[in-house]
């Protein structure tokens, strides 16, 4: 069942790097860009809390710590956007003080890691089926 | 659009920076088009991409020869030639300080100097004086041949030369040189004694001229060879030995006043082919050439601006005019044209030439153009005013320029006054800040000028519309960090102008690669191929560039005006177009509540409209509408043919449409008496409204949607904190806090509202300004973003009242004026490209950055200023040049695209000593004033001001541990960041960043929005006011303008201890001016400036002058009004006694002051001393 949730965040995030290098290459505009993004910011965060709960319900307590600090980050990263801004990407900030690339830096540690938990996925789950 | 045809793979459209944008789907094209920059380096990359001087000389020398064919001895001029280039390279590396070290000839050369500058105080003397028996005579004489014989100066070099050439050439007269010569010597040694001669007070050299011109014609004969003589020395001083001289001149403007001078001589001796003064052409013309050397010395090279030059066309036709004359004339009048706009018109224009005698012809021009040339130069630079890094100024020479290129030169003496013989550039020149006290100059402080070579130099683009924060742009980013100084550019790209080439072609040359526009710095290889200054691509000319409109030559792609001409304006094709270009519309959105009423806005704002609705810019095209709204919202059907307008009130704000999609905007020409009578009877219309509430956002919302077909600008007037509907706004300040120390909160929005519908107006290329005249508190931290984002602007008039509060009524009254008639650009983008290496990573003003160098403006005005910071991504080790373009495209309100291009270019510098050297202090602090609003919004306002010490601590302590030779003990600057500490204190005394003083949120972030959007001199001004004593106004140093004498009084330092109680003191804080009148005020200033009999009898608020008769009240006022002039909106004047409660706002502005909450300048050095020293 963790694969499967993997299979929803995994477009995403290659959606985000692919959308922020386009904004890079400046083949679409900064409001069109940040609003594709922000739709699905929350449904990455909500994602990504239920396969941490998920864990710590199965009590796959390693997974879980490991899951734990990214899920918090997109938490606060949620939470902490100001009053007056459009979501974590606001199209008015995101070319000032080299934001779009900080947002692309994130976004692709965010994919190496999730890269990194889709095998161990894949490998607990092929240990629980020889298992079984 | 540049060859269609050989476009690769993007379309024509591509233009990169061009895109009007205009509905979503162009937007995606102009992304998908524009940027994608794939450099391609030129082969010869390693290669300076700008011959600098001497390479390209050859090609020069064709065309002057050329001229000298007019006159009679060509030979001569090419003998010139020889000489100067066998002499040229010794000139250049002779020691520097060769002059001043032989005693008898420096003196001589402070003599002929003098002579210069004591000639124009006192016109009458020469004449007078010619034939007396002065010391002068000789010795200079002597010294040119003891200089002709060793030619160890440059000084003596040039002028041996012209000498001899005239020997040799025979073409005219010997004794013409010598004629010349004896003039210029007793002429100094005349006036020599009358002068003090470091004459800080700057006698200035305008007056003098006008009067000489106006006094008698017949003395021009001396006067005329004397100024051609005397001009082209200091001049071809400069151009050959930039470096190395020790008294040469400091500014390159003077090099250009002087070319303009030279070019007035020429036209009327040529004229008249008068041989006396031909030597003086000829050599004028010599120097010329060689002053405009590199790419091309013929046509018009402006950097400045005032040259009125409305295109080639008009270009040609002035200058054909001249030509009636002679050939040469129009030759020189295009070579002049740049420099000295008025030495053009002048020449050009019969009038004052026919009147008098040939060779006061020459002169009289020169008398009658130099004053009608000051006022644009006050409010602007000078072109490229003190060359920073010269080596030590000698006083005496240094007036020279001075006189020549106005107040702006002046302060650099001040710099140059403590006369440096070191080898330090003057930037570099250490200043013990907590010692010498008066680092303030006498005069504006000038923008440092790029030490490029004189020919590159002369081109770049004008400081008022372009600068950087660091003159010379360190190669590394390394070396950047070490320097602790932030880089970035200012921008006033849309700047009032009042000259600007303008250029009608079908072809706008373009690089292909990253679609940088032709600019003068640009290289070309061979005459088919240009080098890209940006990304060094090589380029082809197309065909038609090959022709120079200008000259009517063909094969001169280096002549034409785009690369003459760094600032230069382009009439766009079609291809520059999404759609047709749209009309010029407007839309008023009136707050009509009661508090509204109550202020009795409405009256000032309709009667303004009436008074302008004629001057509003636009064609036939133009439309106009209003809405009004309180807690309903308004609208006017004013279509043609109604016999008086029509109010539809719509009270569904929660879902507002538009009653009338086609009746609301309404053509102005068709329905103007509609139009009249709806503002004539608006002001009465809601007298007795009891409606409070302000449902500001459905308004807007419906201006949105009447907007969006065509785009334009949405004024907005509101009165209060909008309390109904969408973008709702809830009272978020304490006012316990406003004087807290601590965390001041809510700078920032509240909600998106307004910033969503921004974006979506700048979308539709809508522009809201807003003008909040509000006693309470209104939120403008969360209004602002509906101007912010849309690149519209703000005003703010805290606690308007019609009645009660007549200073800001009379403001709003002239900011109107100024808002209705300006120039503005629609339908606007702007990119800036840099050359390879540099990237920029953050925007400040009002726009929205819709890619990452791309600018969307929905409007464009000429009061918007601009910054953005940069970063060195790559090292910048294989140029020695960088250059920097801002394409501003944009819909005239005529419906013509155009496209205005500004081009800086900047050397690239290796240490870290020659960073220092160029810092430019006023565009540092412009630069981190933006960069801490950022913070404080962002982070905190603590964060902010901490930010801003450490950067004055940091770079002084870089700078400190630099030079190892200086003591640590004592706090050193060099001289180009001397006024470092003192603006930043300033910036944190400042509405904006103040702790501990009582500020309301909204004064707050008002600042703070006023220092995001300013162009840098109001910023300048509104950080640092400027202070001068006006009760002892003396004719001294006073400069002409329009045939008004205008004293100029030395600066103040902003502190308390200038204030006496006998003086009055005028300030100038850019959108206000205080006159402050001393308790034991001298009697006769207060009956004479102000008119009352005494001081008891002034009253309290005193907004104008009157017009007495007296010489002080002329001076004042004349004084007052050249203010005026410079800037666009035109201040309010306040009086202020002793006991006016307008007094604390005076105060406040008294930076150096301790106040209860903050440092003193010398307290704030010391802490800073302190901290560097941890």
């Amino acid at each position: 069942f963790c694969i499967l949730s993997y299979c929803t965040i995994f477009p995403y995030l290659v959606f985000q790097i692919i959308t922020l290098s386009d904004l890079e290459c400046d083949y679409i505009n900064a409001r069109s860009c940040c609003s594709k993004l922000n739709k699905w910011v929350v449904p990455e965060v909500i994602g990504h809390a239920v396969v941490t709960v998920l864990m710590l319900i199965s009590l796959h307590w390693f997974i879980f710590l490991l899951n734990l600090p990214v899920a918090t980050w997109n938490i606060y990263r949620y939470i902490m956007v100001p009053s007056g801004n459009m979501g974590v990407f606001d199209p008015t900030e995101i070319h000032n003080r080299g934001q779009l690339k900080s947002h692309m830096k994130e976004a692709m540690i965010k994919l190496g890691f999730h890269l990194l938990c889709f095998f161990m996925y894949l490998y607990s789950m092929i240990l629980a089926l020889i298992n079984d | 659009m540049s060859a269609p045809a050989g476009l690769p793979p993007r379309p024509a459209g591509a233009a990169a920076a061009v895109y009007p944008g205009g509905p979503g789907a162009s937007r995606e094209a102009a992304a998908a088009q524009g940027g994608a920059p794939c450099y391609q380096n030129g082969p010869v990359q390693g290669q300076m991409q700008f011959p600098s001087g001497y390479g390209s000389h050859p090609p020069n020398y064709s065309v002057p020869s050329g001229h000298y064919s007019e006159v009679p001895n060509k030979a001569a001029a090419s003998h010139l030639d020889n000489q100067y280039r066998a002499s040229y390279y010794p000139t250049y590396y002779s020691a520097p300080a060769q002059n001043v070290m032989t005693p008898s000839v420096g003196t001589n050369v402070l003599n002929t100097q003098e002579s210069q500058q004591l000639y124009n105080k006192t016109p009458p003397h020469t004449v007078g004086s010619a034939e007396g028996p002065i010391q002068g005579a000789i010795p200079p004489a002597s010294y040119l041949h003891t200089n002709a014989q060793q030619s160890y100066s440059a000084f003596g070099n040039l002028y041996s030369t012209s000498v001899s050439s005239s020997v040799a050439s025979q073409g005219f007269p010997l004794d013409s040189g010598h004629c010349t010569m004896p003039t210029t010597p007793v002429v100094s040694g005349a006036m020599y004694p009358s002068v003090s001669y470091p004459a800080a007070a700057g006698s200035v050299y305008g007056k003098a001229f006008t009067s000489q011109s106006l006094t008698a014609v017949g003395q021009f004969k001396e006067t005329n060879t004397f100024s051609s003589w005397s001009i082209s020395v200091p001049h071809s001083l400069q151009q050959h030995v930039p470096m190395g001289y020790n008294s040469t001149l400091s500014t390159m403007s003077s090099a250009q006043s002087v070319q303009g001078n030279l070019s007035r001589n020429l036209t009327g001796s040529a004229a008249k082919v008068n041989n006396q003064i031909n030597t003086g052409v000829q050599y004028g013309g010599y120097v010329n050439n060689q002053a405009s050397s590199a790419p091309a010395p013929l046509s018009s090279s402006s950097d400045d601006e005032e040259e009125d030059e409305e295109d080639e066309e008009a270009a040609i036709d002035s200058s054909s005019t001249t030509s009636s004359a002679s050939p040469v004339l129009n030759n020189y009048d295009a070579l002049e044209g740049g420099g000295y706009p008025e030495a053009r018109s002048v020449t050009s224009s019969p009038v004052p030439a026919p009147s008098v005698p040939q060779t006061s012809k020459a002169s009289k021009p020169f008398g009658y153009g130099y004053p009608t040339l000051q006022p644009g130069y006050q409010n602007a630079a000078p072109p490229t005013p003190v060359q920073p890094s010269n080596p030590g100024h000698h006083p005496g020479l240094q007036h020279y320029p001075q006189q020549y290129s106005g107040v702006n030169q002046l302060s650099s003496s001040l710099g140059g006054l403590s006369l440096q013989h070191s080898q330090q550039p003057e930037s570099l020149r250490p200043v013990n800040l907590t010692q010498d006290r008066n680092i303030l100059p006498v005069s504006s402080v000038p923008a440092p000028v790029p030490n490029l070579n004189s020919d590159l130099r002369k081109l770049n683009c004008s400081p008022d519309s372009f600068r950087c924060t660091l003159t010379n742009v360190p190669q590394t980013q390394a070396l950047l960090n070490k320097a602790k100084l932030p880089l970035g550019l200012l921008l006033h790209p849309f700047r009032d102008l009042t000259q600007l080439p303008v250029i009608t072609s079908s072809t706008i040359v373009r690089c292909r690669s990253c679609r940088t526009y032709i600019n003068p710095f640009v290289s070309f290889i061979d005459q088919r191929r240009w080098k890209c200054n940006l990304c060094y691509r090589v380029n082809d000319v197309p065909e038609e560039f090959m022709y120079n409109p200008l000259t009517r030559s063909y094969g001169e792609p280096h002549k034409r005006p785009e690369v003459q001409n760094s600032t230069v304006e382009f009439i766009a094709s079609s291809d520059y177009m999404l759609r047709p270009p749209q009309p010029a519309v407007y839309l008023f959105v009136l707050d009509v509540s009661h508090n509204a009423v109550e202020a009795g806005y409405l009256t000032i704002v309709c009667q303004s409209l009436l008074e302008n609705l004629d001057k509003l810019p636009g064609d036939s095209r133009t439309r106009i509408g209003f809405i009004t709204f309180d807690s309903t919202v308004q609208f006017y059907n004013l279509q043609e043919g109604l016999s008086q307008p029509q109010m539809l009130i719509v009270s569904d704000i929660d879902d507002i449409f538009l009653p009338t999609p086609d009746s609301l905007l309404v053509n102005l020409h068709e329905s103007k008496e509609l139009i009249k009578d709806l503002l004539n009877a608006l002001p009465n219309m809601f007298t007795n409204t009891r409606e409070t509430h302000s449902a500001l956002g459905p308004a807007l919302q419906a201006a949105f949607k009447l907007m969006s077909p065509t785009g334009g600008r949405i004024s907005v007037f509101q009165t209060q904190l909008p309390s109904l509907g969408a973008g709702l706004l809830h009272s978020r300040e304490d006012p316990n806090q406003r004087s807290s120390t601590k965390v001041v909160q809510h700078l920032g929005p509240a909600t998106d509202f307004y910033k969503k519908l921004a974006l979506d107006c700048s979308g539709q290329q809508t522009a809201v300004d807003l003008f909040l005249l509000s006693s309470q508190y209104s939120d403008l931290a969360s209004l602002a973003c509906i101007s912010k984002y849309s690149a519209g602007c703000i005003y703010y008039y805290p606690s308007f009242h019609r009645s009660h509060n007549p200073t800001q009524a009379e403001k709003l009254q002239k900011d109107l004026k100024r808002y209705l008639t300006r120039k503005i650009g629609f339908e606007a983008v702007m990119r800036i490209r840099c050359t390879k290496g540099l990237s920029i990573h953050t925007f400040h003003g009002n726009f929205f950055v819709r890619s990452t160098d791309l600018l969307s403006l929905a409007n464009v005005n000429p009061d918007a200023g601009f910054a953005v910071q940069m970063s060195i991504e790559e090292s910048l080790t294989d140029t020695s040049l960088v250059c920097f373009q801002t394409a501003l495209l944009y819909t005239s309100s005529k419906g013509e695209r155009r496209i205005r291009v500004h081009t800086l270019c900047l050397p690239v510098v290796s240490s870290l000593a020659d960073v220092y050297a160029g810092a430019d202090v006023q565009a540092v602090v412009c630069l981190l004033a933006n960069m801490a609003v950022d913070r404080s919004v962002s982070s905190s306002l603590a964060d902010a001001r901490d930010a801003l010490v450490n950067a004055v601590v940091d770079s002084l302590a870089a700078y400190m541990s630099a030079a190892s030779n200086l003591q640590q003990s004592m706090l050193i600057a060099p001289n180009s960041l001397k006024l470092f500490p003192l603006y930043i204190l300033a910036l944190l005394k400042q509405k904006a960043f103040r702790t501990g003083t009582s500020t309301r949120l909204d004064d707050r972030v008002y600042a703070m929005c006023q220092m995001k959007s300013q162009p840098l001199v109001h910023l300048m001004k509104m950080i640092h006011p400027n202070l001068y004593r006006i009760d002892r106004l003396i004719d001294e140093s006073t400069i002409h303008v329009n045939d008004r004498v205008v004293p100029q009084p030395p600066l103040q330092k902003l502190s308390a201890e200038k204030l006496t109680r006998e003086g009055a003191f005028f300030m100038d804080c850019g959108s206000i001016f205080y006159i402050w009148i001393g308790k034991n005020c001298d009697n006769n200033f207060i009956k004479d400036v102000l008119g009352y009999p005494n001081y008891a009898s002034v009253p309290q608020k005193m907004t104008q002058l009157p017009e007495m008769d007296a010489l002080s009240s002329e001076r004042t006022r004349s004084f007052i009004s050249w203010l005026r002039d410079g800037r666009p909106l035109s201040p309010v004047l306040q009086v202020i006694k002793d006991e006016n409660p307008a007094k604390t706002d005076f105060l406040q502005h008294l930076i150096e002051d301790r106040t209860e909450a903050a440092f003193s300048y010398y307290e704030f050095l010391l802490n800073i001393q302190q901290q560097i020293c941890k």
